[in-house]
């Protein structure tokens, strides 16, 4: 077996990576897939508290890099789904700790027995986003639909493409319905336009999934959750599976409908 | 005993020459020279000095050829044989180079020849391109990314980032887009910030007129000037 190592950035910060990672990672999960997350945020680590899975962690990341535990003995099992692990970040180091040769050689050795590793990159263009898309074979850009985040995603892609790691795929998160309709809000074709990149998910801003964060469940595995089922559509379109529709978040006149229709045309 | 083949940087490029030797053998010692320094060529504008040697039409289309599929480009060849400096010539290669004593003047970057700076990819937020000439995208050129060209600057597609057009001084230099749309706009001393733009976006040009940066939407009777 040899998986497929997707990392999850964005540039800026607070856009929504770690819940990404978390929804991503535990739809494709439920897909029936074996997953590893990594955290690569490592000094600020989260990860670990989106998927509920603090309270357990024994060894992390620097520890496997640098020799004091087994790969397996980072690798903690998902209280849900069977086939989902978490390696965490190191709290108490920085981004220094790991080197980009450090992930290549740790996600080499995940490959052999996964189908997925979702590697949640830190914010910023520094070492830590160089450790995270090191391993890459698929990089997954989040951004809201505002203009500074778009600004740090268009930054990204660029290094992605330097980086031969391209092309990257988008997911605009936190797309918020009524500023929508109201035509207050950056629209969707607009990121689109400007970032040149294929989409692969439309996230609406929903209040439950911090609900879900602060629980520690992710909700993608809330089967009533139309938020969740955006991530579940993601974790779709990662495994190749064509033909998954964009959640239609509203009535198919409005914007969203048009955007997901401009996609399906082949755009 | 093989050729030696020098290689020195002028100006315009590399100049290459070589120490003895009949043509075929002083072109097999530059591809070995070429394939021995690899990557580190890459990209670069060649001059060719061959002396009295006489090369002929198609051993000339064959090296530029050859060149370019390594990625260096033959720009010239000097050479003492007349006839080899015509063939030359009728291959649009030049025949003469000016070492160090062309006018620097403002304007010259607006000459025509000039070289310009061919970018084929779209610059996204970050990236900057700096060139004495002019500078040609085919791609957007996004907010963030910045162009500084000693000549004109043209893009075919949204120029939205910063751009600077005759950065060492031209006022004569122009910017010219598809959607001209960019963040700060400068030609020579002079900085403009567009205004907002409404409706369909269309070609324009912009330019130094009576010490303030105008846009202009293109028309096809309009020439550089």
């Amino acid at each position: 077996m040899s998986g497929k190592v997707i990392t999850i950035t964005s540039g800026k910060g607070g856009v929504g990576k770690t819940t990404a990672s978390a929804n991503i990672g535990a739809a494709l999960a439920d897909l029936g897939y074996k997953v590893v997350c990594i955290d690569a945020d490592i000094g600020l680590r989260n990860l670990d508290v989106v998927m509920g899975l603090e309270n357990r962690i024994v060894y992390d990341l620097v520890d496997v890099v640098e020799g004091r535990c087994k790969l397996r003995q980072a690798m903690i099992r998902d209280k849900r789904l069977n086939e989902l692990y978490l390696i965490p970040a190191a709290q108490t180091r920085d981004k220094s700790a790991v080197s980009p040769a450090d992930m290549r050689r740790v996600c080499d050795e995940l490959r052999k027995e996964h189908d997925y590793i979702v590697i949640d990159s830190p914010a910023g263009i520094e070492r830590g986003f160089q450790n995270a898309i090191a391993p890459a074979d698929q990089v997954i850009i989040v951004t809201n639909p505002e203009v500074s985040a778009v600004r740090d995603a268009d930054r990204i892609i660029g290094m992605v493409e330097a980086e031969e790691k391209g092309p990257a795929q988008l997911v605009i998160n936190r797309i918020n319905l009524e500023m929508v309709e109201r035509g207050d809000m950056l629209a969707a074709a607009d990121v689109l336009e400007l970032l040149a990149v294929d989409l692969i998910g439309l996230v609406p801003d929903d209040q439950d999934v911090i609900v879900s964060t602060n629980r520690g469940t992710p909700i993608a595995l809330d089967n009533k959750s139309r938020t969740g089922e955006a991530f579940r559509n993601i974790a779709r379109r990662i495994t190749g599976e064509d033909d998954v529709p964009f959640v239609a978040m509203e009535n198919s006149n409005g914007f969203l409908g048009r955007i997901s229709k401009l996609i399906r045309s082949g755009n | 005993m093989p050729p030696e083949v020098q290689i020195k940087g002028i100006r315009e490029g590399l100049l290459i020459s070589f120490s003895q030797g009949d043509w075929p053998d002083v072109e097999q010692a530059l591809y070995e020279e070429i394939d021995h320094r690899g990557d580190f060529l890459k990209g670069a504008q060649l001059i060719l000095d061959v002396e009295d040697r006489l090369v002929n039409a198609a051993a000339m289309t064959k090296l530029r050829r050859r060149l370019s599929d390594q990625g260096l480009s033959l720009w010239a060849v000097l050479s003492q044989s007349p006839e080899t400096e015509r063939t030359a010539q009728t291959l649009g290669l030049a025949t003469r180079i000016h070492e160090g004593e062309a006018d620097e003047g403002p304007g010259r970057a607006g000459d025509e020849g000039e070289e310009a700076l061919f970018v084929r990819r779209t610059l996204r937020s970050g990236a900057n391109i700096s060139h004495p000439g002019h500078v040609t995208v085919i791609g957007d050129v996004n907010p963030g990314a910045e162009i500084i060209a000693g000549g004109n600057v043209l893009v075919w597609g949204r120029l939205r980032g910063l751009v600077h057009a005759g950065a060492e001084g031209d006022e004569g230099a122009v910017v010219c887009a598809l959607d001209l749309s960019p963040t700060q706009l400068r030609i020579a001393e002079h900085i403009a910030i567009p205004p907002e733009q409404n409706g369909q976006p269309r070609p324009e040009m912009a330019r130094v007129q009576n010490g303030q940066v105008v846009a202009e939407p293109w028309e096809p009777a309009k020439v550089l000037s």
